[in-house]
């Protein structure tokens, strides 16, 4: 496999481990942890880094808003699972551009105005529709802490930023039901486990109808779409804006799920617009 | 395919919430070189004085709605019996009815615990407690937990907003109370003695300053193993049960900068307390709780 080189400044080096028990009773100094690799990275020992799994698991099934919750759980459990996305993205002259580029999307990094003026069958506009009919913006994504090595952070990162393409180009809502049957898409398309651990255990929290639903029609959809469509970490979303939505899923090899029932709004981006206009003086439009 | 990007995003990083929050996240130095006479310790943090209080202002608004589960996943319930045992100790009511003011009190434990004490053991219903913290949100929470008691709107019991370093001279007049209790508070506050000397300011002859907070565990094991628990579980429980790590890491910081139990003693009889002899246990200047994990100590306004 042929790797690009990289400055080796970016590669994480692996410092001294944070020992658990044992320390206090030879030095007079406090836990020291290893300086952070980026911008919001917390270093954390093995058994910290199984704590937070399990607790993160076990909260934030409990109560579904934590999406903190489920990124951390995301960044523990990612293991191995992380290096094969890099290996297949470096597979790729696009793939190689993406981690080259290393782009973010939110409101800034995205001009969602112009997306909304492109023609209707175009990826940036079925996007900017998907983001206004659920309610939500790409702001809201929790940064990646738990992951010890820069690329493999990004990599991460780039998982939950684009989470919501792949919400766009399979027609799916953000309901429970809908989450899970993406989840399963993610794990057979991607193989991270935090999608797997999501997708056997979130359908706990639907009512026997909404599983039933899931598991006839969503599920098998899921699984065969997800493992015969290209490895989505490798698109470059933000050069397809103005790609036909339906070109593009043929490109990637995606077929429509059943349809979905869309739920009413979230106030996601209500709420977040209510606050930017507060944080500058102006009135709010409700 | 031409992306059309507003800003080029290469390799930024949108940080979440202030810069002050991640800078919190990953300190892991040891305390610094001695400060000058502008600056104190945050944590492990050296901050200008005047920062201090905003920041803790800060964690405590943040922790503010889960601090009563936060307290009991840390100590696993363990905090109820030390506060049990604080009250106990101090043994309101057993000379008639006081008046006690509880510093740092906004979560109403303390406060509660004295006026049932009294209640229970010595059927007083005149003993009066008033209530005060620093941070309005915090005394918003004590107040709510005494709405559900028989003590609101009774003379028993009121709230203030004050600083324990700067009581308000009205409000607190001098030599008025018979009790001042403090507890897991004082490490919080940017100086120490200016709170022992508000204290001694405010309460009568004879009256009792009352202190429970976290000290230092001198045997070796426990310490050890407190140190790990402290330095890996409680900021972790603070991301899982209140997404706050920070804060916790601050809290968890703030107890291993506290004096020693021998010197918090020697402060006390600076500002002109009485206490017992320089040790530990009955007759001693302080009472180590669960091995010196938390510790009482009482000093006496002759």
């Amino acid at each position: 496999m042929l790797r690009t080189s990289r400055p080796l400044a970016l590669a994480a080096t692996r410092q001294r481990p944070i020992p658990i028990i044992g320390r206090g009773i030879f030095s007079k100094e406090p836990p020291q942890r290893p300086p952070p690799a980026y911008p919001g990275h917390i270093p954390l020992n093995w058994f910290e880094k199984a704590f937070l799994a399990v607790g993160s698991a076990v909260v934030g099934i409990a109560n579904l808003r934590r999406g903190d919750l489920v990124a951390a759980l995301g960044d523990t459990t990612a293991g191995p699972a992380l290096p094969r996305l890099r290996d297949v993205m470096l597979s790729d002259p696009e793939g190689r551009r993406i981690l080259r580029d290393r782009p973010r999307i939110n409101s800034s990094t995205v001009d969602m105005v112009w997306l909304a003026t492109l023609p209707d069958n175009t990826f940036g506009r079925a996007y900017v529709r998907w983001l206004e009919r659920c309610g939500v913006t790409p702001d809201t994504r929790e940064p990646v802490h738990y992951v010890d090595d820069p690329e493999l952070a990004y990599i991460m990162q780039r998982y939950r930023d684009c989470h919501d393409f792949y919400h766009t180009i399979c027609s799916l809502p953000v309901s429970v039901t809908y989450e899970v049957a993406l989840k399963f898409f993610e794990f057979a398309n991607l193989g991270l486990p935090v999608a797997g651990l999501s997708a056997m255990f979130g359908p706990l929290r639907l009512n026997a109808t909404q599983q039933k639903r899931l598991v006839t029609e969503y599920v098998p959809w899921a699984l065969r779409c997800g493992s015969t469509s290209k490895n989505l970490i490798g698109v470059y979303w933000e050069e397809r804006w103005e790609m036909d939505v339906d070109e593009l899923k043929k490109e990637l090899g995606i077929w429509d799920p059943p349809p979905a029932i869309w739920p009413k709004k979230l106030t996601e981006a209500a709420r977040a617009k209510k606050a930017d206009a507060m944080a500058e003086g102006r009135d709010v439009e409700v | 395919m031409h992306a059309r990007i507003i800003r080029s995003a290469t390799r930024t990083q949108f940080l979440r919430g202030s810069s002050l929050i991640h800078a919190r996240y990953n300190h892991s130095a040891p305390p610094p070189a001695p400060n000058n006479n502008d600056t104190t310790h945050f944590g492990y943090r050296t901050v200008p004085k005047e920062e201090k209080e905003a920041l803790v202002k800060d964690v405590f608004s943040s922790v503010a709605k889960s601090y009563d589960l936060m307290n009991d996943a840390m100590s696993l319930g363990v905090h109820r019996l030390w506060k049990n045992q604080f009250v106990s100790l101090l043994d309101p009511g057993s000379n008639g009815p006081i008046k006690c003011v509880d510093a740092a009190g906004g979560s109403g434990d303390i406060s509660l615990r004295i006026l049932d004490h009294a209640r229970e053991k010595y059927a007083d219903r005149e003993t009066q407690v008033t209530v005060t913290d620093i941070n309005p949100n915090m005394l918003n929470e004590g107040r709510r937990r005494f709405k559900k008691t028989m003590y609101y709107n009774t003379p028993q019991v009121n709230f203030q907003v004050a600083d324990a370093q700067a009581l308000d001279k009205e409000v607190f007049p001098d030599n008025a109370f018979d009790l001042y209790t403090i507890a897991f508070g004082i490490r919080n506050c940017t100086s120490i003695p200016d709170v022992l000397n508000e204290a001694y300011r405010v309460l009568k002859p004879g009256g009792t300053f009352a202190c429970l907070e976290f000290g230092k565990v001198e045997n070796p094991l426990m310490a050890s193993v407190y140190e790990s628990y402290s330095f890996s579980i409680i900021p972790l429980l603070g991301t899982i049960l209140a997404s706050d790590r920070a804060s916790y890491q601050y809290l968890v910081e703030s107890i291993q900068r506290f004096p020693t139990q021998g010197d918090f003693a020697q402060m006390i009889r600076d500002a002109g307390f009485q206490t017992g002899e320089d040790r530990e246990g009955e007759g001693g200047s302080w009472r180590d709780l669960w091995m010196g994990i938390a510790s009482v100590h009482t000093g006496v306004k002759i």
